[in-house]
């Protein structure tokens, strides 16, 4: 597939690693040259440096047969404009707009055929704000990803000793509560995968993902390690655009503290937010967090556009007493490092929006897709279409379809129904089924399965 | 001095619009056939008009535009001379009365307080009383527009809150861009309030005249009547009822009004802080001053105690200051209560006097913020109201004002204990006037009223009548040195 980016951004430059790899042919353009050149030293792709909105540089860049514009720039405007150009000068069949603004959000009719032509619309602070949301609601997990609307989630969760499944096999999750149906689609013990079987034993530290339906996933938790009081004060450092959605989601339902740098920022900050407390000063002054009271927060989330700043305050957070700490961190080499490590979860927004935006991208019946531990593996929702004869899934148990090793089916959405997948399932057609693969090059693999043959026509 | 002139031609003109004011006793005393009425009202018409047509003319040559400080002039000047003006008729027709008292009684009119000097208030021909509650409907007419359209341009007043910089749905900007038309809007607004008031205290049976002067008392927060007994004279739940309802309209911002007829919904009085603020307390007080009174056997009845003090509280409350009984005998909690309210409740941009809810509002959030900012020494909190951002320097303005409101309220209550007045007449007397409500306690009570008063004491309570309803800044500014400096 033709497609092409414009912008060389954080999200710009996330999305072309990861489409790269799917064997796709990529033109990024941006009007930063050097952002671009860094970008083509890495990947196999090609650049262009202009301002995307004008239709001389789509052209140059090769907008007559794209198959797919990705407008992921900083600005709004040129996102927009770029969309409505390609649409009513170049035919583009796909336009998908990065939009930040809610003023734009909350008006559909801007992205309307008559309008901008904006084919789906993304805010990668929206989706950063509501995966914290979920992660300082389930203070347990690591990781909170919704299928279907929110019904079923995938969770992931780091097993303790005080779990009752902890030292315990697979199968004795069923035992211990037959009420509550749930699947464990994959468990990485010191980083690598291993394939859950019913005698699989659960140790202390692995790091299991689990399939439920939404509202089991507190009674799940339980199972893997002792749970913590639910979380009721919030701290947030850096007033940006995250903080500020944020805390303006929180601020309902639990105490918010948000300490913001500058002193301007803060005080339309405060002006803005209805309850939450702002204040003025630096996120790693630990007297401020002291004075504050960090030793009673119980989630910490440092959300600063800078990596290093994060890693400190958070770091000082858990020191001073924060129960869990979440940092924001945007360069994935810094992922890894601090992951697992003092700081509880370190996000990397890159990772978190990329999921929705792939979905767009994939071939077949892709309705979600989840990037998981930092791109390494994913969590998919196809659509199963056909019957027993075009499809190589419809009509069979799940113990009969032949899929790659390391993917496992968790559930299927039924007719608005979550169904814990078992062995002996079958797949209906137009059911969702929740793919999860331990690693992301058999992404391509799992797609091809679901595709229905040619006889199908 | 030039500047100064131009203050006295823009004021000619106004006393030349005010002489039309004569035009309704004129015609009351044809309707109800006095010629000697008649006669005297046209001489004060002519009066007032040729003293303000010549003021116009000599001053001519000083035409001009008023700069902002001449503004403070020209108010403080206008509500000194028409009372001046207004007295004429009481002069002439009412024996014996001092131009102190007919003074204190013109004055007690425009500026909305309504405490009379007259007794046999039911004896005075028509003409006469339809013209001092004249008085009181124009100085609410005055009012409104001076604290909606005039006073935040001076930089006074709680309403400079929604001034067009802050963005909202309450934004001054929402009236119209102009102060011409601004004032015509409210002034219709208040109009046709008034209409509906004359007509339903009609239906509720009073006579034509006791329901036109009632209402123009009513909808200025006046409280003048045209009995002694004050609305106790009629002895009706029904216009009692009628006037509470018509009080609790008027002790609300009219431009809120103006957007609610506007916008066809309620929306605008949700939306205004003070309105909420205000009718939850005057409503609230009038329940449990009811149970007070009942838990005090002062009235056997629950109903009957809660009739009362729902008249009183809200006829004191909003500073209108009608009385249906002797609230003063009731225990002392009830009356000073009321008399607590008058300072407070009613809204910025009505007609009510005192220190208005805005105000209140703000201090009230500033005691919570200087609190949270002894928790929190880094915390950023701008005061907020209703969702708006309230710069400091106006919370600065409004700390001003009230330092400045208590000291004129402790100056002028010991000047008048060293007149020879008692403790609880000086300082009601005191409150009632700066706070534009009316009656007082003790021997300025609702059962009697200021006539007992020496001469200086009407004075002293005439200027805080002054005081109180231009804002206390606007008074005041006069005599620093600094605003005769050029």
């Amino acid at each position: 597939m033709k497609i092409m980016i414009l912008g060389a951004g954080q999200v710009g430059s996330t999305v072309a690693e990861s489409l790269v790899s799917e064997a796709n042919d990529i033109t990024v353009v941006d009007s930063d040259g050097v952002k671009l050149r860094q970008l083509q030293d890495r990947l196999d792709l090609r650049t262009l440096t202009g301002n995307a909105a004008h239709p001389s540089v789509l052209e140059q860049a090769g907008i007559a047969d794209t198959d797919m514009l990705l407008a992921v720039t900083q600005s709004d405007e040129v996102n927009l404009v770029a969309c409505k150009l390609a649409a009513s000068l170049y035919n583009t069949p796909t336009r998908i707009a990065r939009i930040r603004s809610i003023d734009y959000l909350n008006r559909e009719e801007v992205f309307s055929a008559d309008n901008f032509c904006v084919d789906f619309s993304i805010c990668p602070e929206q989706i950063l704000t509501e995966y914290i949301t979920k992660l300082i609601e389930f203070p347990e997990a690591l990781q909170v990803l919704e299928f279907a609307d929110g019904k079923a989630s995938l969770v992931a969760v780091r097993a303790f000793t005080g779990g009752p499944l902890v030292g315990k096999p697979l199968s004795f999750l069923r035992t211990h509560m037959p009420q509550v149906e749930t699947r464990v689609a994959a468990i990485f013990r010191q980083g690598s995968p291993i394939i859950p079987e019913g005698n699989t034993v659960v140790e202390d530290g692995d790091e299991i993902f689990f399939i439920a339906a939404t509202d089991n996933i507190r009674s799940v938790l339980k199972e893997m390690r002792r749970m913590d009081q639910p979380s009721r004060r919030v701290m947030i450092v850096g007033g940006g655009n995250i903080g500020r959605r944020l805390a303006k989601a929180l601020e309902q339902d639990y105490q918010v503290k948000l300490i913001e740098f500058n002193k301007k920022s803060c005080e339309k900050l405060a002006g803005e937010l209805k309850h939450t407390l702002v204040l003025n000063g630096d996120g790693t002054d630990e007297n401020l967090m002291q004075q504050e009271h960090v030793d009673e927060v119980d989630v910490f989330c440092a959300l600063t556009n800078d990596d290093e700043n994060n890693i400190m305050s958070s770091l000082l957070a858990k020191q001073g007493g924060a129960r869990k700490v979440i940092a924001l961190i945007n360069r994935s080499a810094y992922v890894d490092l601090v992951q697992g490590g003092k700081i509880d979860i370190a996000l990397s927004p890159a990772h978190v929006t990329i999921g929705s935006l792939l979905a767009y991208v994939r071939q077949g019946d892709v309705v979600a897709v989840h990037s998981l531990r930092r791109g390494a593996a994913e969590a998919l929702e196809l659509v199963a279409h056909g019957d027993r004869k075009s499809s190589r899934v419809v009509g069979r148990r799940i113990d009969e379809i032949d899929l790659p090793k390391g993917a496992t089916i968790g559930a299927i959405l039924r007719g608005g129904e979550v169904v814990i997948a078992h062995h002996d399932t079958v797949i209906e057609a137009g059911d969702h089924v929740i793919v999860f693969v331990v690693d992301k090059r058999m992404v391509k693999k799992v797609e091809k399965l679901f595709q229905v043959s040619v006889g199908f026509f | 001095m030039g500047r100064t002139l131009t203050v006295l031609h823009a004021l000619g003109l106004l006393l030349v619009m005010f002489s039309f004011a004569y035009v309704i006793p004129v015609v009351t005393a044809l309707i109800y056939g006095d010629f000697t009425m008649f006669l005297d009202f046209l001489l004060a018409m002519l009066w007032t008009a040729s003293a303000g047509i010549l003021m116009w003319m000599l001053t001519r040559r000083y035409k001009g535009e008023l700069s902002i400080r001449h503004g403070y002039l020209l108010v403080v000047t206008m509500w000194t001379a028409m009372p001046l003006f207004a007295t004429i008729p009481l002069l002439l027709v009412i024996p014996g009365l001092s131009l102190t008292d007919a003074y204190f009684e013109t004055m007690s009119g425009m500026t909305t307080t309504g405490s009379t000097v007259l007794t046999g208030l039911d004896y005075l021909p028509p003409a006469i009383n339809i013209w001092r509650h004249e008085l009181n409907w124009l100085g609410g007419l005055g009012i409104i527009v001076l604290a909606v359209a005039v006073l935040p341009l001076l930089g006074i007043g709680g309403r400079q809150l929604f001034k067009a910089e802050t963005p909202g749905p309450m934004k001054d900007s929402a009236l119209t861009p102009r102060i011409a038309d601004t004032a015509r809007n409210l002034w219709v607004v208040y109009f046709v309030i008034t209409l509906a008031c004359i007509a339903s205290l009609k239906w509720a049976g009073m006579d034509w005249l006791d329901a036109v002067c009632h209402a123009f008392s009513a909808m200025g927060l006046g409280g003048f009547s045209t009995h002694d007994a004050s609305v106790g004279y009629f002895n009706s739940p029904l216009i009692e009822f009628v006037m509470i309802v018509f009080m609790l309209l008027a002790v609300l911002n009219f431009a809120t009004h103006f957007l609610a007829v506007r916008a066809r919904n309620f929306a605008p009085y949700r939306h205004d802080p003070e309105a909420i603020t205000s009718l939850l307390l005057i409503l609230g007080s009038c329940v449990g001053i009811a149970f007070f009174l009942w838990w005090n056997s002062v009235y056997v009845e629950f109903w009957t105690a809660l009739r009362h003090a729902s008249f009183n509280v809200v006829s004191i409350a909003t500073s209108s200051g009608y009385a249906s009984v002797d609230y003063a005998q009731w225990p002392i909690f009830a009356p000073m209560w009321m008399m607590f309210l008058t300072a407070i409740a009613a809204s910025s941009g009505s007609t009510g006097g005192g220190i208005k809810m805005m105000r209140t509002l703000v201090l009230f959030k500033q005691g919570g913020r200087e609190m949270l900012r002894l928790l929190h020494p880094s915390v950023v909190n701008p005061m907020k109201i209703g969702g708006q951002v309230v710069p400091n320097n106006i919370v600065f303005s409004v700390l001003g004002f009230i330092f400045l409101y208590f000291m004129t309220l402790a100056t002028l209550t010991f000047v008048l204990l060293i007149s020879g007045l008692d403790f609880i007449t000086a300082l009601t007397a005191v409150l009632a006037s700066v706070n534009n409500c009316g009656p007082g306690l003790g021997s300025v009570g609702p059962a009697s009223n200021y006539q007992g008063l020496t001469d200086f004491q009407t004075w002293m309570c005439t200027l805080g009548m002054l005081i109180g309803r231009l804002e206390i800044f606007t008074v005041l500014i006069l005599f620093t040195p600094h605003f005769w400096r050029r």
